[in-house]
């Protein structure tokens, strides 16, 4: 089996500023992100060969695209839960190495405020029980299928509901904090621990703060055979490594699942590992950006991803081991909590980050000398799951 | 000979104070409290759970199931088939609603004891159970409760015998509900007393022991329903029977509970009897029925039941604003929340067994019990991918632990915060599902759990029953 590792480029990428965009469309969200890609990487639309669009509720198919104009060429809708951005960019990169075509786009979008709801529609996101075709329906809430995550971590590690409360309290903080420094967030505010704890209760243990923002937002990558990749910029970012790993239930028909961890987040990364070659992530990894749709989820990514040892997040986290001055920062733009998720972008925009820290241009967010960076989501829950990992670099190995 | 073989009865958790409405309407309060079924309850899953009950421990042969409600949650469908699914009855056993008349509960073990008597059947599992509404600071209000109470009817190992019967029939008019009201109707007060139920229930009752040449003095307890405290202690002084023989009619702990209030008083009074006792048991509604039933040695077995007893003593009071809202008697703003899926008439029919008696499957290679979160059907292992490989397994009669919970504020439900959990079923397997009945600031990590029919948010126009975990 092969590796993907070198054998594509990221040469340009945009995303929009997530938020509440009543003042945009699905599809001025999509101009607005692939233009940025285009600009950035010196392109005009028409050399984009094919291109995969990601999105979970705002478009049916690849006619979704259309608002780009571009003619004729290959479009294809995917669609894998949160993980939809990165399935996007998944599929560009594989069609870019397989050689069928050389340059591709990789777009994700979601408008999730036009329908003038609060939240986000949960039974669709859990699986396939697509509206209408379930026995019993469904009833819980996305925040209360991650809350049995915090409730179950808390009890296995003998945390006390204070001390759970604040250490989810202080991923948060950081969060905020981070996303404070960038204009393209959803949230700019930052949080004290006492706000978080202090927020009412969404699911028990998770609070208002604890949950990431419901958003509108796009966000785009360029694709190219690496060997091309330093005829459009001098600093592409190299793709070291894409994996997902799908759950078939376990978690939520097998009593030995613990709830304290997601077989699909540390398969995805552990096969991201063994393909980008990275054997201590911790000390390899320059920064994350993790799947932080829940603050209880962060903590557990933590420890699925290799950065903290099993049961150890707490220590880290006391630590500053993810602050951005940290050993090693993790959502250094403010993560789903603050940069806010749209589902079928999210991947891409955290793409986004990892490529500008790996270009050095982060602004004040800059994280020092990175070399590797990562993305992580997970589509659905704990139990159901599907967990993606890429990691990419700013060297040709 | 024809008798009781089995017997019990179901009083939800939920108590409201009458003195809550009577400070609301301030009309004063008739003193006590009334049984208010849950949010996710109704005539139907109150059956089921005393039917459950009544059929433990494993009552074979049990080939009808009678459903008698005034408050049937549809006009046209049957309950009867609903609890016969729900408490796993074989396909053969005969199925039938009574309905519309207070009486149908005494109807239906009429009917049972005849299909017995005859033949026809082996047993015959008869439940009754209401869910009646008062206009709110009206009469009824107060004095209505909920409940249900279930009987088995069959020809060997009973608990009492019937030693005889009388009905006779009365078209009066003193209650009624036309094809849309929500509450009832009545005549005036007096004139229901004094012309409907007093000289037919009295009739009945005479005539009942000059049947069987039986007088007052040959009764250990006397069963039999009225609308209120007052009509029951008039009717004990105009029959001349000892008021210490008399059952107590339970209006100042539940309230009137319609169709099931007989069975209810009936079960209760079942528990305390001993062997060879005589018991006159009477019920009114658009007539009156009557029967004798004669305690056998059997009855021992389940003193120590006192199913009637515990349900009396365990409850959970609620205001009169929830009350109000459960039996959805306010309008309330949508919700700004997204739609939750709906239930699909297919997957329910495909996925009945698991819909209805929460079936799963266990593995024949490695023996793990299984069942899908979402009501899927299972065709391959989740533990060793063995394909088509399994025996049916049932999960609604196993108890359980709560592995891990999660309180959900954005949870559509009548009784926020919505509670949902996994729970691990003794004896392997697990399941994602919504809890009931439950006390949020008891609610613990390892907690024991067990299953209850319920309905789940509405969708479709069709009332969408499943099963949820309550603590034991």
């Amino acid at each position: 089996m092969e590796s993907i590792k070198d054998k594509v480029a990221i040469v340009g990428m945009g995303c929009t500023r997530f938020g509440e965009r009543w003042d945009m469309g699905v599809e001025d969200l999509l101009v607005e992100a692939a233009y940025e890609a285009f600009q950035d990487a010196g392109m005009e639309p028409k050399e984009i060969q094919a291109a995969w669009l990601g999105t979970v509720f705002s478009g049916m198919s690849a006619l979704t695209l259309a608002p780009l104009g571009l003619q004729y060429i290959p479009v294809t809708r995917v669609e894998n839960m949160c993980a939809t951005g990165s399935e996007a960019l998944r599929a560009a990169s594989y069609a870019v190495a397989a050689g069928v075509c050389d340059i591709a786009l990789a777009i994700g979008v979601e408008k999730l405020k036009d329908s003038g709801q609060t939240g986000v529609k949960g039974p669709s996101i859990i699986g396939d029980n697509t509206d209408g075709s379930s026995a019993i329906g469904s009833g819980y809430s996305a925040p209360a299928s991650f809350a049995y995550l915090g409730t179950r971590y808390f009890h296995h590690y003998g945390l006390n509901p204070d001390e759970g409360k604040r250490l989810l309290a202080e991923i948060a903080v950081k969060n905020h904090y981070n996303g404070s420094l960038n204009p393209k967030a959803h949230f700019h505010n930052i949080l004290t621990v006492e706000q978080v704890i202090k927020a009412p209760i969404v699911a028990w243990p998770l609070g208002l703060f604890d949950c990431c923002g419901v958003s509108d937002g796009a966000a785009a990558a360029i694709v190219t055979r690496a060997d091309m990749a330093k005829n459009f910029r001098s600093d592409p970012v190299y793709v070291k490594g894409l994996a997902i790993s799908v759950g078939a239930r376990q978690g939520s028909m097998r009593q030995d699942y613990d709830y304290v961890h997601i077989d699909e987040n540390v398969l995805a990364a552990k096969r991201v590992y063994a393909e980008a070659g990275i054997k201590d992530p911790r000390k390899e990894i320059s920064m994350a950006e993790v799947h932080d749709c829940f603050t209880c989820h962060e903590l557990i990514v933590y420890e699925d991803l290799g950065f903290s040892p099993r049961g150890k997040a707490r220590d880290d986290i006391d630590a500053g081991t993810f602050t951005l001055k940290g050993e090693l920062p993790v959502n250094t733009d403010g993560g789903l909590k603050c940069f806010g998720h749209p589902l079928g972008a999210s991947g891409l925009r955290m793409m986004y980050e990892v490529y500008k820290q790996l270009q050095g241009k982060a602004g004040p967010r800059q994280v020092k000398n990175p070399h590797l960076g990562m993305t992580h989501n997970l589509g659905g829950n704990a139990g159901n799951g599907v967990g993606c990992c890429v990691v990419v670099g700013n060297e040709k190995g | 000979m024809v008798g009781i073989k089995s017997v019990s009865a179901y009083i939800p958790v939920y108590r409201l104070n009458r003195e809550e409405i009577g400070k609301m309407w301030k009309t004063g309060a008739i003193g006590g409290e009334k049984a208010v079924a849950g949010y996710d309850e109704d005539a139907v899953t109150m059956a089921v759970a005393a039917a459950i009950d009544c059929l433990k421990p494993d009552v074979k042969d049990v080939n009808g199931l009678y459903a008698a409600t005034t408050t049937a949650p549809y006009k046209e469908k049957q309950s009867a088939a609903i609890i016969a699914g729900a408490v796993d009855m074989n396909k053969r056993c005969y199925t039938a609603d009574f309905g519309n008349s207070l009486r149908a509960g005494t109807i239906a073990l009429k009917m049972a004891a005849d299909a017995v008597a005859s033949g026809s059947a082996e047993s015959i599992l008869v439940t009754a159970s209401d869910c009646r509404i008062g206009a709110p600071g009206g009469r009824f209000e107060q004095i209505l409760g909920d409940g249900a109470g279930a009987l088995i009817i069959g020809s060997s190992d009973l608990l009492a015998t019937i030693e005889g019967s009388y009905s006779v029939f009365s078209d009066f008019t003193d209650l009624w509900r036309t094809q849309g009201d929500t509450f009832i109707q009545c005549g005036e007060g007096r004139f229901m007393d004094e012309a409907g139920y007093m000289p037919v229930m009295q009739e009945a009752i005479s005539e009942l022991m000059k049947k069987y040449s039986l007088a007052p003095g040959d009764f250990s307890k006397i069963v039999y329903y009225a609308s209120d405290n007052k009509q029951h202690n008039d009717l004990t002084k105009k029959l001349g029977f000892d008021r210490s023989l008399v059952q107590n009619p339970l209006f100042t702990e539940i309230g009137n509970t319609g169709v099931a209030a007989s069975f209810i008083m009936l079960a209760a009074a079942l528990e305390e009897a001993r062997p060879g006792d005589r018991i006159l048991f009477a019920n009114y509604g658009d007539g009156v029925d009557t029967f004798i039933f004669r305690v056998t040695e059997n009855i021992g077995r389940i003193r120590n039941k006192s199913i009637v007893k515990k349900r009396l003593t365990a409850k959970k009071y609620i205001d009169y604003g929830t009350y109000l809202n459960w039996r959805d008697l306010v309008p309330l703003e949508a919700s700004s929340l997204p739609d939750r899926a709906e239930p699909s008439l297919a997957p329910r029919w495909r996925e009945r067994k698991n819909v209805t008696a929460l079936y799963g499957v266990k593995c024949r290679k490695c023996g793990t019990p299984q069942i899908h979160p979402i009501g899927q059907t299972a065709r391959v292992c989740v533990v060793c991918q063995s394909k088509d490989d399994f025996e049916a397994y049932k999960f609604s009669d196993k108890t359980g632990k709560l592995f891990t919970y999660a309180v959900d504020v954005l949870q559509p439900t009548k009784n926020p915060p919505g509670l949902n959990g996994v729970i691990d079923f003794d004896g392997g397997g697990r399941l994602i599902c919504e809890l009931t009945d439950y006390d949020l600031y008891k609610v613990l990590i390892g907690m024991p759990v067990e299953m209850t029919f319920r309905k789940l948010f509405q969708g479709k126009g069709i009332v969408n029953y499943f099963w949820k975990a309550k603590p034991v």
